[in-house]
C-alpha cells in the first residue's frame, strides 16, 4: 500500500486532472483502508468544487508589474 | 483601537487580486476591472496623507474602489448623452400578456442568492490565499485559478514537479483550514 503522503500527492493531482489512471487505483485502494486519508480527499474535492463555483478570478503576473511599475511612477 | 498605516509598496501584491475580483463582479468586463483597480491605486497613493488610520488599508481600498466603480457607470452614461433605461415589454410587438405580473422577481428561484453567495465566497476564498505564505499564494495561484501547466510553472519558477505539488499539498491544507473557519461557520 501507498503511504499517506504519496496518496495526499495523488489526490491533489487528481484535482487538477492529471493523475493517472494506475495513481487513482492505488488512491482508491488507500482511502478504502484510511479514514484520516478519506476525509482529506473529501475536503480536498470540497474545496475544488468551491474554487470551481466562486469563479475566481486573478490579475496575471504581467499585469502586476505593470500596475507596480505605474505605481512607482506616482511615488 | 488599533492604528493602521499604509504601505503603497506592498498593495499589489496583497490586495490586488482581491480587488479585482470585486471589481470584476461589479462591472463584469475583466479589462475594465483590470483599469478600475489601478485607478484605485493611483487615487490611493494620491489621498494617502487623507488616510486616517481608523480603517484597515484592504478596507479603505475598498472604498475608493466602490467610488471608481460609481465613476465608471456615470462615465458610461455621460458617453450616451445621459442615463436612459430602455425597457421594452417584448420583442415580439404583438404578444399579450400582464407586463407587471411577468417583470415580478420569481420567489422560487434561487440563481439571484447563488450569485451573492458566490461573490462572497469569491472573496472569503481571495481572503484565505492572501493569508498563505507568498510562494505557495503564488502557486496556487497560477495553477487553480489561472490554470497554468505544471511544466509551466515549473519553468516559470525554477522549481521542480515534486516541489510543486508539496507547495499545491499544504497550500491546499491551509486553505481548507482558513475556509472551515471562514466560511463554512459564520
Amino acid at each position: 500500500m501507498i503511504s499517506c503522503e504519496k496518496a495526499a500527492i495523488i489526490c491533489n493531482k487528481a484535482q487538477y486532472k492529471e493523475a493517472t489512471v494506475f495513481e487513482k487505483l492505488t488512491l482508491k485502494i488507500h482511502i478504502l483502508l484510511c479514514n484520516a486519508c478519506a476525509a482529506h480527499a473529501k475536503n480536498n474535492a470540497a474545496l475544488t468544487s468551491l474554487c470551481n463555483k466562486a469563479n475566481l478570478k486573478a490579475l496575471t503576473d504581467k499585469d502586476k508589474t505593470k500596475m507596480k511599475e505605474k505605481l512607482e511612477e506616482q511615488v | 483601537m488599533t492604528s493602521h498605516s499604509l504601505h503603497p509598496d506592498t498593495w499589489v501584491d496583497l490586495y490586488s487580486d482581491y480587488l479585482y475580483n470585486y471589481a470584476v463582479t461589479r462591472v463584469s468586463d475583466t479589462e475594465i476591472a483590470k483599469d478600475i483597480v489601478q485607478e484605485t491605486f493611483l487615487a490611493g497613493l494620491k489621498s494617502a496623507k487623507n488616510f486616517k488610520g481608523d480603517a484597515a488599508e484592504r478596507t479603505w481600498l475598498i472604498a475608493i474602489l466602490k467610488r471608481k466603480v460609481i465613476d465608471h457607470y456615470r462615465k458610461i452614461n455621460s458617453n450616451k448623452g445621459k442615463a436612459e433605461v430602455r425597457m421594452s415589454y417584448s420583442t415580439h410587438m404583438d404578444s399579450e400578456g400582464d407586463w407587471l405580473e411577468e417583470q415580478v422577481a420569481d420567489p422560487y428561484s434561487i440563481l439571484e442568492n447563488d450569485a451573492i453567495e458566490n461573490e462572497e465566497l469569491g472573496l472569503a476564498i481571495q481572503e484565505c490565499i492572501s493569508k498563505l505564505p507568498k510562494k505557495q499564494a503564488h502557486v496556487f495561484n497560477m495553477k487553480t485559478i489561472q490554470g497554468v501547466s505544471t511544466e509551466d510553472i515549473c519553468n516559470e519558477l525554477g522549481i521542480n514537479p515534486s516541489n510543486l505539488w508539496v507547495m499545491i499539498h499544504r497550500s491546499r491544507t491551509a486553505l481548507m483550514e482558513c475556509l472551515n473557519q471562514n466560511w463554512f461557520k459564520l
